[in-house]
């Protein structure tokens, strides 16, 4: 069973960074503030995080964002693609807590959810990609960490609203545990 | 379909293409630290002129590629503004002194270590450029797997981004016919929805890409599990190939440039300061 398990992340993995690449780099939904789109990846990444944990949050969103850059014809802004895995990281962590595949998704496991989603994107955008940036590649202070604000705030939008209608959705898609009744 | 003129890989008879795709990645991984650490514009420039040779031998041609170029250059040029926007005086920060060319308007000064530092960060993207375009246009996609692997990544991660590459195409299909059916059914994405409509929306599409993505996850983990995968530590790989003699050169070349990079950065600083 356990080995079944480990496969199993590495498939998810694959198919995740998959997701990621296509969510990321083809979707553009339009955001209030001009020119920006919503990314909608994060919620797909704190779902799959949700589901399989820490580990393979972190590569779903370290493979899937090196790719999107890669297919922009650059080299990988790494910055931001650590920033990336550190909130799959983040998200995952949580995992153990929620046990999203047992179908049950009540409002505790929402609230730890939306908690765990905030803290991985505030720390995130705010203080890991910003001071990323400026280490390696010097820029502005001010410039990094006002768009790591604007990231913060549409990303912990897109991955609590869309990321946790996804799983509640999900959840229902579950025979819960017990279910059946004795007639 | 549309992931082909994404991540393309163009096959061609040259020195680049006949390197392993370990070397490529290892040598892609040693130039990308090489370009990060420094922002002296000399070794940047040196840089340069190797990126843009190794380009030139691959064969591949200019309008190939043009797509990227082209989007590198309004990205850049879009940072070039915004860093402008925010911090006219990042030069005057990281050079210390102040050489101002002529006022524009209320804060913005235009000065020369401005321009000096965002004429490096364009240098910078350009060093990459070349290589980065190499690197997805001449690695065949089925030995970059191997490649992880032989540089000493756990060959299931190797698999996990084998899978990615490999699965691509289809997720965007299949992302494509779902929204095309949602949007037959009324689901609008665009600005005419509230924006908090459009997320809601944005679910109706996500749901059923989920749900087949996982039913996805449980075949393949299957059929891999029927074939043994994950039984031994190691692994061998069909696509796998032995180093030529050009692959030291390449390697022993990626080297050298990390090491003259960080030799700079730690002898002269990390700026190249014509100022003062």
């Amino acid at each position: 069973m356990k080995k079944n398990n480990s496969i199993k992340t590495v498939v998810a993995i694959g198919i995740g960074a998959a997701l990621f690449f296509v969510l990321g780099r083809f979707v553009a939904i339009p955001s209030p503030v001009p020119n920006t789109n919503i990314s909608l990846q994060y919620a797909v990444l704190a779902l799959l995080a949700a589901m399989y944990g820490p580990v393979a949050g972190g590569l779903i969103g370290f493979i899937g964002h090196t790719l999107v850059d890669l297919s922009w014809g650059g080299i990988p802004w790494w910055s931001w693609v650590i920033t990336s895995a550190f909130v799959g990281v983040v998200v995952g962590a949580f995992a153990r807590k929620l046990n999203v595949q047992e179908g049950d998704f009540g409002k505790a496991k929402a609230a730890v959810f939306a908690i765990a989603n905030v803290v991985a994107h505030v720390i995130g955008w705010v203080v890991v990609a910003p001071v990323l940036d400026i280490l390696i590649y010097a820029e502005p202070a001010k410039k990094v960490f006002a768009q790591g604000a604007f990231a913060a705030v549409s990303n912990t939008i897109t991955g609590v609203v869309v990321g946790g209608l996804l799983i509640l959705a999900y959840t229902k898609t579950i025979a819960k545990k017990g279910s059946l009744d004795q007639e | 379909m549309a992931a082909n003129t994404v991540l393309n890989y163009l096959p061609r008879e040259s020195v680049v293409h006949r390197l392993t795709g370990t070397t490529k990645l290892a040598f892609f991984l040693l130039f990308t630290f090489a370009s990060m650490i420094t922002y002296n514009t000399w070794v940047l420039l040196g840089l340069l002129a190797m990126s843009i040779s190794a380009f030139k031998l691959s064969k591949i041609r200019f309008k190939e590629v043009r797509f990227m170029m082209i989007f590198m250059l309004v990205f850049l040029l879009l940072n070039n503004l915004f860093i402008f926007l925010f911090d006219p005086d990042q030069g005057t920060t990281l050079y210390g002194t102040r050489h101002v060319l002529c006022h524009l308007f209320w804060r913005y000064d235009l000065t020369a270590e401005q321009l000096f530092y965002m004429v490096n960060i364009s240098i910078k993207y350009f060093v990459a450029l070349p290589v980065a375009i190499l690197f997805i246009s001449a690695t065949n996609p089925s030995e970059f797997a191997a490649s992880l692997n032989s540089i000493g990544i756990s060959y299931k991660v190797g698999y996990s981004v084998a899978i990615a590459l490999r699965y691509i195409p289809d997720i965007q299909r299949d992302y494509h016919s779902i929204s095309q059916a949602q949007q037959a059914r009324g689901v609008e994405l665009g600005k005419k929805e509230h924006f908090f409509a459009r997320l809601k929306n944005s679910v109706n599409i996500l749901l059923p890409l989920i749900l087949t993505s996982l039913n996805r996850i449980d075949t393949i983990s299957n059929a891999m599990e029927l074939r043994g995968f994950g039984k031994h530590k190691k692994r061998t790989w069909y696509t796998k190939r032995s180093f030529a003699r050009n692959d030291f050169i390449v390697l022993g070349l990626g080297v050298v440039l990390l090491g003259a990079s960080l030799t700079v950065t730690i002898l002269f600083g990390r700026f190249y300061n014509p100022f003062v």
